[in-house]
């Protein structure tokens, strides 16, 4: 066991675990996190999707050790604040993309790393960053349009 | 474990009654009570000067949270508040069908409330007071449509007689729209009228009037999930999700051969390792729906319970446990499908031998297909906590209500000592139509003080499964000269866990299509034992047999030079209801519609196809038109799937596309690359890297339609899939001139 002190979603917060614990379970169990899911345990179904640094990492395969001193974000820091969501969510809603919406916290992850990256991003650009993120009750017909009409909104926010 | 306080009832019992409820057909059903119509709603005071209008108990409404007396609380079901805010109660379980935005909508409907008024929660599981609380079979829709259309226009009824008294004219004369009753110039919001509402008598539920489909105006558009903004913020909403004070986390650990029991374990070494609490042996009463023997370890996180997993030795007696081996059930299959007829016969309509004797021509052809997993992305977990003498469950189940007893009875409880808290599920597919996972959480409670939040590994969620059995098909089709199909024969080799029955999944039975449209047909059938246990997969039978009967159709079609569009019209027949609910005039008019949709007949590129299928189960009759592409190294593009469908009306448009969308892509997904073997009684695939769940690269454009016709609406969530499989590998035969016999398709050397 350790004290570590990790900075998640903007905040500082300290916790006694196992170093080698993925930090997934830290998030989850001990510091209460739950959006971040649970799918497979080796970085395989991309539900565990947070951002480090800005960067897509799979949380169920990250010792926490490990990101002590970068930024940690969750789903539950994706949106700017209470009532003002991410355009990425917003896009989820309008396109009424989750079925058992399971996954659906990691695929927003992950496309929210692509456009910070890649504001406008083509079919196959969307294929790559999100290949890592399976959907099981199939709607990534969907993702792709929202992923699309995000990076619109984004587009428009910008040049407004 | 205490013994079971009830008639033993086996596993596979169990699965073929929760096959008969889902297929409408239950004859026990486990924690209902009929509903009698007469006793539908009944008028309760409620203290505090509120109403409650129960559903069937006359007992206040215990799916309602307690009202104010500042809230009108018409039924079970609605909490209209002083502000106009409208509560519904969502009574089913949301798994992903969207049944917790369809199910309030039918409410919102017949209580003409305006959407933006109404706000849901998830009702207590309580099925004395709210009847069905399932989700399978594609039944939520049918067997609650009357139900939650009476409850919202008992409601509405109420308050039309409470603007009515209030402005002193006949009730009659009253309209409703937007959560408010009209008359002439004047206007009362549902709010305004709550109190007096609250102080009527209720009419009988048998004789208010329902609307007109023409009136409808909230059904059939396009609705988000009222739960979207949660769950795109990372909301509690999952089983997984749910956290008690003090709460413990649990992994159960059986034997990877089903069947097999603890003859001992390093229990001593477990219960030293870091976070573990405790650790020990559960006997369980051997049934695979409820407890196997195992297990339990009990640790402060969920990673440390998975740790002290990996350095657990159990002792495991095989004697009675699963030798299963799929390579062996190919083989001996394989042996079975040489001869033309099976052990015993299911069907011998006409005289099958002599007309395909007598055929112009005739096909024969043998179709293997794989076992698989649901492997919905939340693996089973449950919370459960033994406290104040009761046992409290939250569970991501799809039948909250068989839950109840079935946990009291494989705990030893008595019903009235069990509580279960519905959360929303990550996926059900119809793995969670057992509650095995809540049962072992419950037996871990019974041994453990405080609460306990069970969870599986992705590898026990894999391995451990109820799968949807392969199964192999002898076909024989006879053409006459004209090319008109007019013999069919199918030796169909399954499997028995029971010796007299086929697996759940794995029938077929007499009225399935074509049977009923042929003078001469032949099914019969031959059962290889098997230990592994086997259940409903979106689309029991369905989802592997239809793939079976739309290829073999398809390659008559060719053999006989004909359009496959034309030619399964022609076997379909004139418009008629056929035994087991399919229309076949409902039938041809979405075959029809599919081929226009999709450009039936048009020129394609080379090693480009179209592929027709039509398959009706769960009431709903659906043609699907896909489009491939196959290159020299038989890589597989699907561009495109056109989804016709006729379910009756609609209750949410977007809900129902996304269904069948997702369909689209469980069918291919599925047929695709997935495959569940076993040997030596043991899964042989774990995790993801070996079940190869379809990426979004992989995704067809999914074009959906819907025939809104004019019988009674029905569900989505299944009968779109099996349609896909035979869709594809049609288009395939188009493209490339190859026939799929096996599937999955990577056994035949595709890719994607």
């Amino acid at each position: 066991m350790a004290a570590l002190k990790l900075r998640i979603n903007g905040k500082e917060v300290s916790t006694d675990v196992d170093p080698n614990t993925p930090l997934l379970w830290v998030l989850r169990d001990s510091l209460g996190l739950t959006g971040t899911k649970f799918g497979c345990g080796m970085a395989l179904c991309g539900a565990c999707t947070v951002h480090a640094d800005g960067n897509p990492i799979r949380a169920c395969s990250t010792p926490v050790s490990t990101v002590v001193g970068q930024a940690i974000t969750t789903i539950e820091g994706l949106a700017p604040s209470e009532s003002k969501l991410h355009p990425l969510q917003e896009a989820w809603i309008e396109h009424d993309v989750p079925q058992c919406g399971y996954c659906q916290a990691g695929q927003l992850m992950s496309a929210a790393a692509l456009l910070a990256k890649t504001p406008q991003p083509s079919d196959a650009d969307i294929d790559a960053a999100m290949a890592g993120n399976i959907c099981r009750c199939g709607t990534y017909q969907r993702i792709r349009a929202a992923v699309h009409t995000a990076a619109d909104k984004l587009a428009k926010g910008k040049s407004a | 474990m205490n013994a079971r306080t009830r008639d033993p009832v086996s596993a596979d019992e169990y699965l073929r009654e929760i096959i008969r409820e889902m297929e409408g057909e239950s004859t026990a059903p486990a924690a209902r009570m009929t509903v009698d119509r007469r006793g539908f709603l009944k008028l309760t005071g409620l203290a505090g000067g509120g109403l409650v209008l129960a559903f069937c108990t006359g007992t206040p409404a215990e799916g309602a949270a307690a009202a104010s007396a500042k809230d009108f609380v018409p039924n079970a079901f609605i909490k209209i508040g002083r502000d106009g805010t409208i509560l519904i109660y969502n009574k089913g379980p949301e798994i992903g069908q969207g049944i917790k935005t369809a199910f309030p909508l039918i409410i919102a409907e017949e209580l003409d409330a305006k959407w933006s008024d109404v706000v849901v929660e998830q009702a207590a599981v309580n099925p004395a007071v709210f009847g069905n609380q399932s989700a399978g079979g594609s039944r939520s829709i049918p067997s609650s449509w009357d139900q939650l259309r009476k409850a919202g226009a008992v409601a509405r009824s109420m308050l039309v007689s409470a603007a009515a008294a209030t402005w002193n004219v006949p009730a009659a004369e009253c309209t409703t729209r937007d959560s408010a009753v009209l008359h002439g110039n004047r206007k009362l919001g549902y709010g305004a009228l709550a109190a007096k509402a609250a102080t009527l008598p209720v009419p009988d539920a048998a004789t208010v009037k329902l609307k007109e489909r023409g009136e409808y105006r909230l059904l059939g558009k396009w609705y988000t999930g009222v739960e979207n903004r949660k769950v795109v913020t990372g909301k509690p909403l999952f089983g997984i999700d749910q956290t008690l004070p003090g709460m413990k986390f649990a992994v159960y650990e059986k034997c990877p051969a089903v069947g097999g029991k603890v003859r001992a374990a390093n229990l001593d070494e477990i219960k030293k390792l870091p976070g573990v609490r405790d650790a020990f042996v559960i006997e369980g009463n051997g049934k695979t729906t409820e407890v196997m023997p195992g297990v339990a370890i009990v640790a402060d996180t969920t990673w440390a319970a998975f740790e002290a997993r990996k350095k657990l030795r159990v002792d495991w007696d095989e004697s009675a446990a699963s030798k299963d081996s799929w390579s062996e059930l190919v083989k001996r299959a394989g042996e079975l499908g040489k001869q033309p007829v099976g052990a015993t016969t299911t069907v011998a309509k006409g005289a099958t031998p002599e007309a395909l004797k007598a055929a112009a021509k005739t096909v024969e052809s043998y179709y293997t297909y794989q076992f698989v997993s649901h492997a919905p992305l939340e693996p089973q977990n449950c919370t459960a906590w033994s406290h104040d003498g009761i046992i409290e469950f939250w569970a991501p189940t799809q039948t909250a209500d068989r839950a109840l007893t079935t946990v009291a009875g494989a705990l030893g409880v008595p019903v009235e000592k069990v509580k279960i808290n519905q959360t929303r599920v990550g996926g059900g597919f119809g793995r969670r139509l057992m509650n095995d996972y809540v049962c072992e959480a419950g037996a871990i409670a019974q041994r453990f003080a405080g609460p306990v939040k069970l969870v599986w590994t992705r590898e026990q969620d894999m391995t451990q499964d109820f799968f949807r059995p392969g199964g192999f098909h002898a076909l024989a089709g006879g053409l006459d000269a004209a090319g008109k199909l007019v013999a069919w024969r199918n030796h169909f080799i399954t499997f028995t866990t029971d010796g007299t029955n086929p697996v759940s999944g794995g029938n077929l039975p007499e009225q399935e299509f074509p049977a009923q449209n042929l003078t001469n047909y032949q099914l019969t059938q031959t059962m290889l034992p098997l230990k592994t246990p086997c259940g409903p997969w979106r689309a029991p039978r369905s989802c592997s047999v239809a793939w079976v009967i739309q290829s073999f159709l398809h390659e008559l079609s060719a053999a006989a030079g004909r359009d496959h569009r034309d030619f399964l019209l022609e076997v379909m027949g004139e418009p008629r209801l056929l035994e087991g609910g399919l229309n076949t005039g409902r039938a041809a008019d979405v075959i029809k519609l599919a081929c226009e949709k999709a450009g039936w007949g048009r020129k394609l590129p080379e090693g480009h196809g179209l592929g027709l299928a039509f398959h009706f189960s769960h009431a709903g009759h659906f043609a699907e038109v896909a489009e491939v592409s196959v290159d020299a190294n038989k890589k597989l593009r699907v561009h495109r799937m056109v989804v016709v469908g006729d379910i009756g009306p609609i209750v949410n448009m977007s809900g129902s596309n996304n269904q069948c969308e997702g369909g689209v892509t469980d069918g291919f997904s599925t047929m695709m690359g997935l495959e569940i073997t076993m040997e030596n009684g043991r899964v042989e695939q774990s995790n993801f890297h070996q079940y190869p769940i379809l990426r979004i690269a992989n995704q067809p454009k999914v074009e959906v339609h819907f025939i809104q016709s004019d019988n009674p609406p029905t569900g989505v969530g299944e009968p779109a899939l099996p349609p896909v499989a035979p869709a594809i590998c049609n288009a395939i035969y188009a493209a490339i001139g190859h026939r799929v016999r096996t599937l999955p398709l990577t056994k035949e050397g595709f890719s994607v």
